[in-house]
């Protein structure tokens, strides 16, 4: 008799979210999360350019990822609010609460009549010393990225991959090379500015990776000092340094102007060899800022949810497998998916 | 096993060749004998015994993963490696340990003698003592396989680097059928006068490709030309009474064309021809196509009515050792000429023929020539350098294949599956199919010829646009039409097309040419009857 109560009352409304051709949906408060079509009102987790893009009527999202936002997207119409902050839209309530993933990152929690869903939004367990420590949040239903959701994929402690890069960084000093280090601009490079040590040399920036630095300096985040390597800057007057650069500007003629150089890469696609060696660098430091299979799994654990929403990654593989081991998962059809392996850089 | 993990990384993280062979050079000065003999066989691709057939492998790393097993298998799909696979999805090494190279192939030699309870406790082990790339290599000693990027002829420069040894001579030893379980180092390497191996074959000389056509040559008369045919690749030695066949790949193929025994009648002992082997029958104007020999290719033994149908000859053009004396630094005319002369009393059943030059003063004569390759059933021209000598691995400029515009055909994708390793989770092996009225007919797979950037957009359109999936396999709207290129066709039974093309890849994606532009049935049918 209750059961059937409960199964009545799940069938007389619409779910709290739903996910449609334009992205996540809550009906009850008519926005949506991260769409990748133009909407009204849209809650963005993060500013990554597959979570935040143009076009939106208004958009919300944390205090600490708005900057960010605003300087990828311009001019927008857009409220910020705190991390735990609660809002009512519409019949929903709604939250942010961190997601470790990169700095100002995300989940955002959605309530309606008691049932509360949480999407996640890209995310990692650890906490890097730089982004808001991740949260865990109760909820009922769950949203997961996958990105590497599989169980060869297993992260090393940072400090630990903090020591390599710091020994071929140094290494490339003592060979008399310019070390080149590739990752995104936003979250990534900051971190692995962080984990770098300046008694090496100096910490020499690609204006993409730069522009963010500015940005998140001027929110309060403590990084480390870079310079900017524009046109004017003559490699030659600072020796023993290391580049910091989006993958994209390697091999150009503005990275040519560094002479001997060695080249690394810094993505959880590192772990595999094969992606590696396609990238042709010389190193590649396995780090990254989604959850590896564990953390995957642990954060799946403690929200406590039964329901669980996979997208981003390794969705058929992952679903199959949380639904082997208990839980009641599905694979949520993306358009995009961004920060794959195809990607690359993100990661 | 840390020395050895230490040069395996530093091989396999750097792309500079000058990199890879100091690192192996200062290796072969102080690693431990046998480590270093074990290093040189699995790098030239021989390995110890296999002592766990990989489907253990399998069962009991996922055991000892926590993981079930068919998730083991997706995981392996997507990383492309099974040693990798496993080493990547155990949990972190427990303990430590530093036992050498030899230390863990002998053990494992041991274990083939061990009962199946004890072959896994050993494994399970050393999984617990060896981390990152040891436990990887520990693996591949399993497994087999050691792609790393070190070719034969790298490996022979760190040898002289850290020996002191010529090249030429340490290739030459490295060569034929040795194996670290019955020779050493000392042997092998450094021996002064090591027992002459009947068996051991020349390094082979590889052409590169003439991308421009010969007038970069400079003057035709100091060149000689000659079909390149569509066959395998081979050396017939003949010493002691005894013949040997060796492949390009370096494998002695000797069981498998036992019809070239035939030609120890013919030729005297101290002859080493270089040649192609080809399907030839008796009476026929051509040799048959590359698909009449492959199945010669794959079988160890060969059944009567199978060397009755497909009756191999080796096609020779160079003549590499005469009456025992290797003379491959004589010009290759002077050389040629010794060839002509040996060939010159064959009879017309014998295993061995000589391929013919063909005559031309200018370059403007071998353009028809080459044009009317297919017609010789051959795949285009040699040309080669009449005073060269005969030289080793792929050095460039004295032999240029001229190879025929490869035929091509515009097909439709209908099915996608990613890729492995190196494009895990990007599209890249798909299936073409021709129109037949509505039906599209699939006839070939085909895997590479596009960029990243490609492979990545097509990858995109596959996710929007897929039927049905199967597994790993995803049929997709017929709708984007791609040019393959090939180097032959051939009527085949398997395939339901009717047809199977040689080396099909994709030549380029024709994003302007709509559906109903895509080739026939029909034109591939009628592609077989004048190519077939
Ligand atoms: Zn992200
Ligand atoms: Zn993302």
């Amino acid at each position: 008799m209750g059961d059937r109560a409960a199964t009545f009352a799940c069938m007389s409304r619409s779910p709290v979210l739903t996910f449609t051709d334009k992205g996540i949906y809550c009906p009850a408060g008519d926005f949506y999360i991260d769409p990748w079509h133009p909407v009204a009102r849209a809650l963005i987790t993060h500013g990554h350019a597959d979570h935040a893009r143009a076009g939106m009527g208004r958009y919300l999202a944390t205090h600490a990822a708005l900057p960010v936002v605003r300087h990828r997207l311009g001019e927008i119409n857009a409220q910020g609010i705190g991390f735990g902050e609660a809002l009512q839209i519409g019949d929903a309530r709604v939250s942010f609460h961190p997601a470790g993933h990169v700095p100002g990152s995300a989940q955002i929690r959605v309530a309606v009549a008691g049932e509360i869903w949480v999407a996640s939004g890209d995310y990692k367990v650890v906490d890097d010393g730089l982004s808001e420590a991740f949260e865990v949040v109760r909820c009922h239903h769950f949203i997961t990225e996958s990105t590497f959701g599989l169980p060869v994929f297993r992260w090393a402690d940072q400090r630990d991959v903090a020591a390599e890069i710091n020994g071929w960084w140094a290494g490339c000093v003592a060979a008399g090379k310019t070390a080149f280090l590739g990752a995104y601009a936003l979250g990534k490079a900051q971190r692995l500015m962080s984990l770098l040590d300046p008694d090496i040399g100096p910490i020499l920036t690609h204006a993409a990776v730069e522009n963010t630095n500015a940005v998140l300096r001027a929110q309060g985040y403590n990084l480390p000092d870079t310079l900017l390597a524009n046109a004017e800057l003559n490699p030659k007057d600072h020796p023993g340094a290391l580049v910091l650069a989006p993958p994209s500007a390697f091999d150009s003629a503005w990275s040519r102007k560094f002479g001997a150089q060695e080249t690394a890469f810094a993505s959880g696609w590192m772990a595999l060899r094969g992606v590696r060696r396609r990238r042709s660098g010389d190193r590649g430091f396995v780090i990254s800022d989604h959850a590896d299979w564990a953390g995957l799994l642990s954060a799946i654990r403690e929200t406590g949810a039964e329901n669980i929403y996979v997208t981003h990654g390794y969705t058929d593989i992952f679903t199959r497998y949380l639904n082997e081991v208990g839980w009641n998962a599905q694979v949520v059809p993306t358009q995009f998916e961004g920060e794959s392996l195809d990607a690359g850089d993100a990661a | 096993m840390r020395h050895f993990a230490a040069l395996f990384t530093a091989i396999d993280q750097s792309t500079k060749t000058r990199v890879k062979v100091a690192a192996l050079a200062a290796y072969f000065k102080t690693a431990e004998e046998d480590d270093k003999l074990w290093t040189v066989a699995l790098f030239s691709g021989r390995r110890p015994k296999r002592a766990v057939t990989t489907t253990r492998l399998r069962e009991w790393a996922a055991e000892a993963a926590e993981v079930p097993l068919w998730l083991f298998e997706e995981s392996y799909s997507i990383v492309g490696d099974l040693a990798e696979t496993i080493a990547l999805i155990l949990p972190p090494n427990t303990s430590e340990s530093n036992h050498s190279l030899s230390h863990w192939i002998n053990s494992l030699r041991m274990l083939s003698q061990a009962d199946e309870p004890e072959r896994k406790a050993f494994v399970h082990a050393a999984w617990h003592e060896l981390g990152g790339a040891e436990r990887f290599l520990f693996n591949k000693l399993i497994t087999g396989g050691f792609r790393v990027g070190v070719s034969q002829k790298l490996m022979t420069r760190a040898l002289s680097q850290a020996t002191g040894k010529p090249e030429a001579e340490l290739a030459h030893r490295l060569m034929g059928k040795w194996h670290p379980d019955d020779v050493n180092w000392h042997a092998l390497i450094e021996a002064e006068d090591p027992e002459a191996d009947a068996s051991r074959p020349y390094p082979f000389y590889l052409a590169h490709g003439l991308e421009d056509g010969p007038d970069p040559l400079g003057d035709p008369a100091a060149w000689r030309a000659e079909w390149k045919w569509d066959g395998i690749r081979g050396q017939l030695i003949l010493r002691d009474g005894a013949y040997f066949v060796w492949s390009r790949g370096e494998e002695l193929m000797t069981d498998r064309f036992p019809e070239l025994a035939r030609a120890i009648d013919h030729l005297p002992p101290g002859t080493v021809l270089d040649g192609e082997l080809l399907v030839w029958r008796p009476g026929a104007p051509h040799p048959s196509s590359f698909n009449v020999l492959q199945p010669r290719i794959g079988r160890k033994t060969v059944p009567k009515k199978l060397l009755r149908e497909a009756p191999v000859v080796l096609h020779t053009y160079d003549l590499l050792e005469w009456q025992g004396e290797d003379i491959r630094k004589k010009p290759f005319a002077e050389r040629r000429a010794l060839l002509e002369n040996a060939c010159a009393d064959l009879p017309d059943g014998a295993p061995v023929r000589l391929s013919p030059q063909i005559p031309f003063k200018s370059w403007q004569d071998l353009i028809p020539r080459r044009e009317n390759a297919r017609a010789a059933h051959a795949e285009g021209l040699m040309i080669k350098r009449a005073d060269s000598p005969y030289r080793s691995g792929r050095k460039k400029g004295d032999w240029w294949k001229w190879k025929l515009d490869p035929l091509t055909i515009d097909a439709v994708m209908i099915y996608a599956q990613s890729g492995s390793g190196r494009r895990a989770n990007l599209f890249t092996d798909f299936t073409f199919a021709v129109r037949n009225g509505n039906d599209m007919v699939p006839f070939t797979k085909a895997y590479s010829g596009l960029t990243d950037a490609e492979f990545r957009q097509i990858t995109a359109w596959v996710r929007k646009n897929t039927l049905q999936r199967f597994g790993p396999v995803r049929q997709v709207t017929p709708h984007h039409v791609f040019e393959i290129a090939f180097e032959g066709i051939a009527a085949s039974a398997r395939h339901k097309s009717g047809v199977a093309l040689r080396f099909p890849r994709m030549l380029r994606w024709r994003q302007d040419k709509p559906l109903e532009e895509a080739n026939t049935l029909d034109d591939l049918n009628e592609m077989l009857r004048i190519y077939g």
